[in-house]
């Protein structure tokens, strides 16, 4: 959305552009001719051929929409799919391997759960609340049950594909965005709790922070003329420093787990860890190029700095433990790679491949600093570090966003126009900061109200014997690994 | 009749069971173990949490021979199961009363 405007001035002013030339070429062509042979015959011809010329001419330009609009929906539709891959199986794994052999279960079902309760959601009031609308803080119920949803795009947003396509492409964000706290509350919250919780949370956090920032009228959104444009390419702010902070806050009011930090909580399966971080890997490129709207170069650009920020962080949080411990570990090198993805996200379709570079370098020590020093600092227990990743690494990412932003890549201003501090537009950065402080502020006030509900209704914890005995028997009836049946 | 209990490396098993084998030892239970004598564990880092694992992963083998071959079996397991390194594992050896063989009820040495 935030490239599609130039893009389509650029091909209707051509077209009008050649229209009047092709058009005016018959008369020029016959006035260059004897006038006295021809001028009989020629002015009675002149206009049909026009008329044939100006018809196909007509025909081309709607094939050639047809083609960008077709292969525009086909990326998005993949990119859908990519984005929900990335809650599941993807954080599923990724989370259920660093938990305790009894939990498994109970933490991927949270992100399984997700997967079918907010796309419910969604279809019935979640899309309008984030995307219908023009308010500057929450949509409006335009599109509640997905009225007017279809086969047309919504230019607002995405000219180019039928917005059933943006609205199936934003869910899958909606998905994952609360599916990330879990990593907070993980080997001890209640089922019910968890379920009222983030069901509560994405209707009070979540949509009011997506329409601030990407919705028409929000007035954080950087393409649609926001008071405080903040760049948010792929949802820094909207997704992580909103799920990153608001773990936090779980974290402190839960408490910390029976026996934390003094009993020993390995992960019970760093295999299954590893698999769920290459998927969150590849499924990310959905998550950041797909956030273009478009098949076009800005994805390619999106999708190119992704990779080498994840890459660039998964080496420099590889590199901090390497020289602290002795050795780089696995959980290290994918714990990296994962910060790198969750600071891109804001900046990927803004910046070229060397600051991306810079960004998940930077990304990858802060966060190693967080999990590994600040954390203990502290005595907070964020059992699969939701903060230290997500709330960090997204703060980190949008803040080197209003640093590194390049018009060159994404003229989002206007053409011409200073992205970020680098491209010589430093006030970018203090944009940013009221992004970041808003997404902070709500996430930190809406989550604590919420607790407090949930609270009052479900309980948020288990008891102490169900958290010893584990979450997969205790909520759920059942064990990740029968091994003797 | 006496009862061998061999705790050793999990990596010496194979030679152990073979050399057993070569010297007549027809069965023998093997249980998977943790524990930990003089050896030390080792520590894992985890997102800078450190644990100590001090138990650490052995076998227990089990056998009941008559007397006479109770030597060559320490002498086999000995020779097989050393590595010269702390946590080589330990050999108790202690008397059985009585052994018997469910599938008939045989006694005594018959029934190893």
């Amino acid at each position: 959305m935030k490239h599609l405007g130039w893009k389509c001035c650029l091909f209707v002013s051509m077209v009008l552009f050649s229209v009047p030339l092709l058009a005016q070429q018959s008369p020029a062509s016959s006035a260059t001719t004897p006038s006295a042979a021809a001028s009989a015959t020629t002015p009675p011809a002149a206009p049909e051929i026009s008329k044939a010329v100006s018809e196909k001419l007509a025909q081309l330009e709607q094939h050639a929409s047809e083609a960008e609009s077709h292969a525009d929906n086909a990326w998005m539709l993949v990119s859908a799919a990519l984005v929900l891959l990335m809650t599941g199986p993807g954080l599923a794994l990724f989370y259920g391997g660093l938990v305790r052999r009894k939990n498994t279960l109970a933490i991927m079902m949270q992100s399984f759960l997700l997967m079918a309760l907010i796309s419910v959601m969604w279809a019935l009031v979640g899309y309008s609340l984030c995307f219908g609308g023009n308010g500057p803080v929450i949509g409006g119920f335009e599109h509640a049950f997905l009225r007017g949803v279809g086969a047309d795009p919504n230019p607002d947003y995405a000219g180019t594909i039928p917005q059933a396509t943006f609205m199936i492409y934003q869910l899958m964000f909606a998905i994952i965005t609360p599916a990330l706290i879990t990593g907070a509350t993980a080997e001890r919250m209640k089922f019910s709790g968890t379920v009222l919780f983030l069901a509560l949370w994405f209707l009070v956090v979540y949509a009011p922070l997506a329409h601030m920032v990407w919705g028409k009228g929000g007035f954080l959104n950087a393409s649609l003329g926001g008071k405080f444009p903040t760049l948010d390419f792929a949802g820094g702010t909207v997704v992580h420093i909103s799920s990153g902070v608001s773990a936090l806050v779980c974290a402190l009011y839960l408490g910390k787990r029976t026996g934390y930090p003094k009993q020993p909580m390995p992960p019970h399966s760093l295999v299954l860890s590893f698999i769920g971080a290459c998927l969150l890997w590849v499924g990310w490129f959905g998550f950041n190029a797909g956030s273009a709207l478009s098949a076009g170069s800005l994805a390619t650009s999106a999708f190119v700095a992704t990779h080498f920020a994840t890459a660039a962080a998964a080496i420099s949080w590889s590199v901090a433990e390497w020289i602290k411990n002795g050795r780089a570990s696995a959980l290290g090198a994918i714990s990296g790679a994962v910060a790198g993805l969750v600071a891109i996200t804001p900046a990927a379709g803004f910046v070229g491949p060397m600051p991306a570079l810079a960004i998940g370098f930077i990304a990858g020590l802060v966060c190693y600093f967080m999990v590994t020093n600040v954390k203990s600092i502290f005595g907070y227990d964020d059992a699969l570090d939701a903060f230290g990743v997500h709330g960090i690494g997204g703060t980190v990412g949008a803040l080197l966003t209003g640093v590194f932003a390049q018009q060159l890549i994404n003229p989002v201003f206007g053409a011409g126009k200073p992205v970020g501090g680098l491209d010589g537009h430093w006030s970018q950065l203090g944009n940013q900061l009221v992004g970041v402080l808003t997404a902070w502020g709500f996430a930190l006030v809406g989550t604590i109200v919420l607790l407090k509900i949930t609270d009052m209704i479900t309980g948020v914890r288990v008891s102490e014997a169900d958290e010893i005995e584990g979450l997969d028997i205790t909520q759920h009836g059942e064990e990740a690994y029968n091994l003797e049946s | 009749m006496m009862k061998i209990e061999a705790i050793i490396q999990p990596s010496r098993f194979d030679s152990v069971k073979d050399a057993l084998r070569e010297i007549g030892i027809e069965g023998m239970t093997v249980t998977e173990v943790r524990g930990h004598g003089r050896q030390k564990g080792h520590t894992e880092v985890y997102r800078g949490r450190e644990y100590t694992v001090d138990l650490l992963p052995k076998l227990k083998l089990e056998m009941v021979l008559p007397d006479p071959l109770v030597q060559r079996a320490v002498d086999t397991i000995l020779k097989t199961a050393k590595t010269g390194k702390i946590g080589d594992g330990k050999i108790f050896l202690s008397r059985v009363e009585e052994a018997i063989r469910i599938r008939n009820e045989e006694r005594g040495e018959n029934a190893l």
